[in-house]
């Protein structure tokens, strides 16, 4: 079979080739997604965790500065 | 004041008790889920674009059935683990199976996406039409914009505990629709073609095409899981922050 025979996929290119371009695109692109959220809330979480330890109970006190 | 941050102290343990084993379980689980889904997927696509053969009346149009079939499977099942999943955190108000719930939203709603512009790719060539109003190919749409709906519950109310049981109430009710999808070609006229693999009798499908999909189907599902797991660990350090960022704020 020859490359442009199986590009032509019987004369139904126009329909075969978007058909898995569209899914390829669709689960790449969630996939990047889910991984990218997944840095962002990692790195949030991190950052919060560490401000806690380093500055312990410093919160509670700029919270009512009056006290 | 005492009294409440020992209640949401002990809140606070209650709801990552669970969470923080499935942290560590899914952390070494996820390499592992990530190879097989590209193996299969890998297998799958080239079976089904270069080692099956042509349908003696589809032609080449049947290699569309490789994506379109696995990812309807995965429309519905996605619905019925988000539907389950609110069904165990309505009941057992555990915290895992609002957050799966959750995080299965998305995916099950790309596939149902999928499902049906594939569907309408195939359509086209085989029934002469890009969209017919029957009934599956309308349950079909109904299952997308039940994920749309609870998907915009899930952003619009900002409290989670709330918000999950709202929209886990939405996927209840929306299940309804599973059962229509399924049984729409056998009890309405349709153009849709009725099951050829979950049928009684067995599938009435050539194994030299049943072979690609079915392992393009457990592709798609290892997708599927792989995917739920990292989001659902995502949604379990989004919750922790938010948790953070409210005793930073003093609230």
């Amino acid at each position: 079979m020859s490359m442009a025979a199986f590009f032509d996929m019987g004369g139904y290119a126009a329909f075969i080739w978007p058909a898995y371009g569209l899914a390829a695109i669709v689960m790449i692109g969630l996939a990047l997604q889910s991984v990218a959220d997944f840095r962002t809330q990692r790195k949030l979480a991190r950052e919060l965790e560490a401000g806690k330890a380093a500055r312990p109970r410093a919160p509670a006190r700029n919270a009512n500065p009056e006290v | 004041m005492a009294g409440m941050s020992e209640l949401t102290a002990s809140q606070r343990f209650q709801a990552f008790a669970n969470p923080a084993r499935f942290m560590a379980l899914s952390d070494r689980l996820l390499p592992f889920c990530v190879v097989v889904t590209a193996l299969l997927l890998a297998a799958g696509l080239y079976l089904s674009l270069f080692d099956s053969p042509a349908d003696y009346q589809q032609g080449e149009t049947v290699r569309i059935m490789y994506i379109h079939v696995p990812s309807a499977w995965l429309a519905m099942f996605g619905y019925m683990v988000m539907a389950g999943s609110s069904a165990v955190a309505l009941v057992f108000r555990h915290p895992l199976a609002d957050i799966a719930a959750k995080s299965a939203a998305p995916i099950g709603a790309a596939f149902t996406f999928l499902a049906l512009v594939t569907g309408s790719l195939w359509g086209r060539p085989m029934w002469g039409t890009w969209w017919v109003w029957d009934a599956r190919l309308t349950s079909m749409l109904i299952l997308f914009f039940l994920y749309l709906g609870y998907m915009a519950l899930w952003a619009t109310i900002e409290e989670p505990v709330r918000a999950g049981r709202a929209a886990a109430v939405l996927a209840l009710v929306g299940s309804i629709n599973v059962p229509i999808i399924h049984y729409s070609v056998v009890w309405w006229n349709t153009l849709h073609q009725p099951a050829s693999v979950f049928r009684i009798g067995g599938p009435a499908i050539a194994t030299s095409m049943l072979m690609p999909l079915l392992i393009m189907a457990l592709g798609f599902t290892l997708f599927f899981v792989t995917l739920l797991l990292l989001r659902m660990r995502t949604e379990i350090l989004r919750r922790r922050v938010r948790v953070l960022r409210l005793a930073r704020t003093g609230r």
